[in-house]
């Protein structure tokens, strides 16, 4: 067995894993950090078109850009990259984590360790969508490796189900490389990508959307060769007779990420709701001397803030290393109004950066952060959906200067 | 002598490799790419204990006893099969009174262990169920095991001591001579027949009328399933949970699987029999599967759902198998309506048969010396070999430190072995090694299947198929 040690050992070579290592090492610890793929930048380098980094890099980046920009800034510091490693275990007590590879099982023995693993995408079998057993039902993200990476076809009409980001950008990319698409549909009455994207992704085309609409039945023989979809009414039951039948050879779908923390299910807690690791403000886990970043821990909707929370990750999991310090942590708790949120607890001395949904569309209202009657933050009044996180740093010092606090309660009024 | 076996479901795989045993030639035809891709692929994989079929029925004949020989098969073709144990549970005094009827059927059926349980003995075991459950049958014999690979492994087995195996070959025709069989017919080639076993399924009437003979119907009766999540439903119950039956059959079951998942159903719906190739779930299925598996396990969380199927079963209008020679046509031997609890049966019945043919056309078949009972499994590693011995196995073959499914950590040696073993399709990869069998359903390795696939066997990625002939995954070039 090949055994080696390091400082920070950081799992997942993506957006979030790649800032944790910046951030670790520019602080002069050592970092291995272990990838599953051959290549660092993970999904980012399927997602050819533009609209990354507008906030890291302030300026306007495709997925591979993005991606090569940050391994740039990687360059020279004390990283040592592992590709084609595969997570088998941990021993906790050790800090201890092997990794398979054509070279055989790699031992890693760290101070710290950093899981960024990203998310997968909701498989087509969880929808409960019924029908006939057919291929032609992609979803968004394997559909987007075929096309953009392997230069596969996948068929030649589409129908799209599910308006997040994603599901809109592979209209337009469908469209681009010449797959009609027929339709969007969302089972929501409002979308559920960004603005931006239902303008330049959809209507610049021409592709319908079809809000309150599901799939409802697949058909085929083999391959898939009918969808029918039926609307929904307000509490999302079919309504009789909106039944519509479409001819299509294929089926994508944008039907939500979830945070891939399978492997890491019986070492720290995660949330048995959304199946994030669960956080505290400096991303530490349940346990000390895990941190974990990126889209396993929250779905987020910009990969800036995902690089970003792992550089958090990265910072205090060097702090960690150097001083071994606990530090009292105060329960954030979610109050009316609020759908997902992270983090789960604020740790004494350190900004607060929140990332939250709103449970459904609310017109006009603030988002306040309190505790029992003490407001530490009060935002101006304006419109939430689910679909756009709402982002928000409050600095240590404005809850510091509330003293004492129990707990942290963050609402949408 | 040639005896050619029509089908590889777990009837025609086990008596292929029965008839192995003996100094003859074994022909076996199948028109799917795999074993067990029919009837055998998706039931609810239960070995059951053998308390539910009546005394006087054939069922009964070798329920138990195909049960008892499970633990054998599973050992000579390396196969699991867990004896997990089942309950069949009663929530009022009527249902009661039919688990009394049901244990003392199976007394009569020689089932070992059966016992009535009450409810707080039941609820230490099961804690998961229902509270106002009153008994329970417990029935520690019953045993889940995963019907394909049984049928992949006899296959395997049969082919290792001899028998032709022929995939992608239809039987389009049987040709007879004064009333006896003389040639097979398939659309690639034709076979000399002395004997042909007709273990044909859904279509085994099918294949008795093309040799002549008088037909008993067999009519498709579908089930659908829902399989929960392996990795955040798998405690919800230990053993296979049963309802009370009813007139309808045995209820929807809540079980695990031999891979840890969950599975709910199956409903049970008869349809018109040319409606054989129907594998459609429908949404008053689904419903009623959440329904009745909630009211057995009410804390079932249907949001873990990784995947809905459904499979056919073959029905007959007696209710019980149709096995025996022809009595129209000397040399076919038919073993069909292998409705429940055929693949329980399945290895009694295969000795028997070979028993019946002997006597039925006086064979004179010789035992060979030279059989090979033994069939090993695709090795896996990750989590059934110390992290040393996983170590020392990659320093020798680096393919196994490659991990393609990353849910159930199938490494690229793996599906290499499936390949090599004649998996050709990407079901045929998944069924014979779980790749792409877990929580993301082959979100991050079916790109890379077809690309191993395409590799090990020349066929270009575009012809490379889920299962059947059309169900293709990619199609050309987005540029030259």
């Amino acid at each position: 067995m090949n055994k080696i040690s390091c400082d920070l050992l950081i799992i997942g070579g993506g957006a979030s894993g790649l800032g944790a290592a910046l951030k670790a090492a520019k602080e002069g610890v050592n970092v291995i950090l272990v990838e599953r793929l051959n290549i660092a930048g993970g999904i980012l380098n399927q997602c050819i078109h533009n609209g990354f980094g507008l906030h890291y890099f302030k300026k306007e980046l495709t997925g591979p850009e993005y991606a090569a920009n940050l391994i740039n800034l990687t360059k020279d510091l004390p990283i040592k990259f592992l590709f084609e490693h595969f997570l088998l275990s941990i021993d906790k007590k050790s800090k201890t984590v092997y990794f398979a590879s054509e070279n055989g099982i790699v031992e890693i023995k760290c101070e710290a360790l950093v899981y960024s693993a990203g998310a997968r995408e909701r498989p087509f079998g969880s929808l409960l969508i019924p029908g006939d057993r057919v291929s032609g039902i992609y979803t968004a993200g394997v559909a987007q490796k075929f096309i953009n990476i392997e230069n596969r076809i996948i068929g030649k009409r589409a129908i799209i189900l599910g308006s997040g980001d994603i599901g809109l950008i592979m209209a337009r990319r469908l469209t681009l490389e010449g797959v009609e698409v027929v339709a969007v549909c969302e089972r929501m009455p409002y979308p559920g990508g960004l603005s931006r994207n239902i303008n330049q992704c959809l209507k610049d085309f021409g592709i319908p959307l079809l809000l309150s609409t599901t799939v409802t039945e697949v058909r085929g023989e083999g391959r898939l060769s009918e969808v029918i979809t039926s609307e929904l009414d307000e509490n999302y039951n079919i309504i009789e007779g909106s039944q519509r039948s479409w001819s299509v050879d294929t089926l994508v779908l944008s039907v939500g990420l979830v945070p891939s923390t399978t492997p890491m299910m019986g070492y720290v807690d995660i949330d048995l709701r959304t199946r994030g690791i669960i956080v505290d403000s400096t991303m530490n886990t349940s346990v000390p001397w895990i941190f974990s970043s990126g889209n396993c821990v929250i779905i987020y909707d910009l990969v800036d803030y995902v690089t970003k929370e792992g550089e958090i990750a990265g910072t205090y999991a060097v702090e960690y290393i150097k001083q071994k310090k606990e530090k009292k942590k105060i329960p954030i708790k979610k109050g009316i109004g609020v759908g997902i949120i992270n983090c789960n607890a604020w740790v004494e001395q350190t900004d607060l950066n929140l990332y939250l949904r709103s449970i459904k569309p609310i017109e006009k209202g603030r988002l306040i952060v309190k505790s029992g009657n003490s407001i530490i933050f009060e935002g101006k009044e304006q419109a939430f959906i689910p679909s756009e996180m709402v982002h928000k740093t409050i600095k240590a010092e404005q809850i510091e200067k509330l003293g004492n606090i129990d707990n942290i309660v963050v609402e949408i009024v | 002598m040639k005896i050619v076996v029509i089908g590889t479901g777990i009837i025609g795989s086990l008596i292929s490799r029965e008839l192995t045993k003996y100094d003859c030639d074994v022909i076996v035809i199948e028109k799917e790419k795999d074993a067990g891709l029919g009837v055998s692929k998706a039931n609810s994989a239960i070995v059951h204990a053998g308390y539910d079929d009546e005394p006087d029925t054939i069922r009964a004949k070798y329920c138990s006893k195909g049960n008892f020989l499970y633990t054998k098969i599973a050992e000579e073709l390396d196969i699991e099969v867990k004896r997990i144990g089942s309950h069949v549970v009663a929530f009022n005094n009527e249902e009661r009174n039919t688990l009394n009827r049901l244990y003392k059927q199976g007394i009569e059926n020689n089932v070992p262990g059966l016992r009535i349980l009450e409810k707080d003995e039941l609820l230490s075991m099961e804690p998961n169920l229902n509270p106002d459950v009153i008994a329970s049958l417990y029935a520690p014999t019953a045993a889940i095991t995963e019907p394909w690979q049984v049928c992949i492994a006899a296959i395997e087995n049969a082919y290792l001591n001899g028998a032709k195996i022929n995939f992608q070959e239809e039987v389009i025709a049987i040709k007879t001579k004064d009333s006896k069989i003389k040639k097979v017919i398939t659309n690639k080639h034709e076979y000399e027949a002395d004997i042909v076993i007709n273990a044909a399924g859904l279509y085994a009437d099918k294949i008795a009328t093309m040799a002549g003979d008088r037909a008993i119907p067999i009519f498709p009766r579908i089930g659908e399933y829902i399989l929960l999540n392996k990795f955040t439903a798998h405690d919800l119950v230990n053993s296979i949970i049963f309802p009370t039956p009813s007139k309808m059959g045995k209820g929807i079951l809540v079980l695990p699987t031999v891979d840890k998942g969950i599975l709910l159903g199956p409903t049970s719906t008869d349809l018109h029999y040319k409606l054989k190739d129907l594998r459609a779930t429908s949404k008053e299925g689904l419903d009623k599967i959440v329904q009745n598996a909630k009211h057995l396990v009410p804390s079932i969380d249907i949001r873990e759902t990784v995947k809905i199927f459904a499979g056919s079963r073959p029905e007959t209008p007696n209710k019980d198998f149709w096995i025996g020679p022809s009595r129209n046509i000397y040399g076919l031997f038919h073993v069909a309506g292998m409705r429940s609890p055929g693949l329980t049966s399945a290895p009694a019945i295969a000795i028997d048969v070979v028993d019946q043919l002997i006597k039925s056309y006086d064979l004179n078949l010789k035992k060979k010396t030279d059989f090979n009972p033994i069939r090993k499994r695709i090795p896996h590693y990750v989590g059934e070999l110390s992290l040393n011995e996983y170590d020392e196995i990659i320093k020798k073959d680096p393919l196994a430190g490659k991990i393609v499914c990353v849910c159930n950590k199938v490494t690229e040696r793996e599906i290499v072995e499936a390949i090599k073993r004649g998996a050709r399709t990407i079901d045929s990869v998944k069924f014979r090694t779980r790749a792409s069998f877990g929580e993301c359903q082959g979100g991050f390795c079916t790109n890379k299947i077809l690309e191993i696939l395409s590799r090990e066997t020349g066929i270009p990625v575009d012809s490379i198929v889920y299962n059947s002939d059309n169900s293709y995954i990619v199609k050309g070039k987005v540029r030259k």
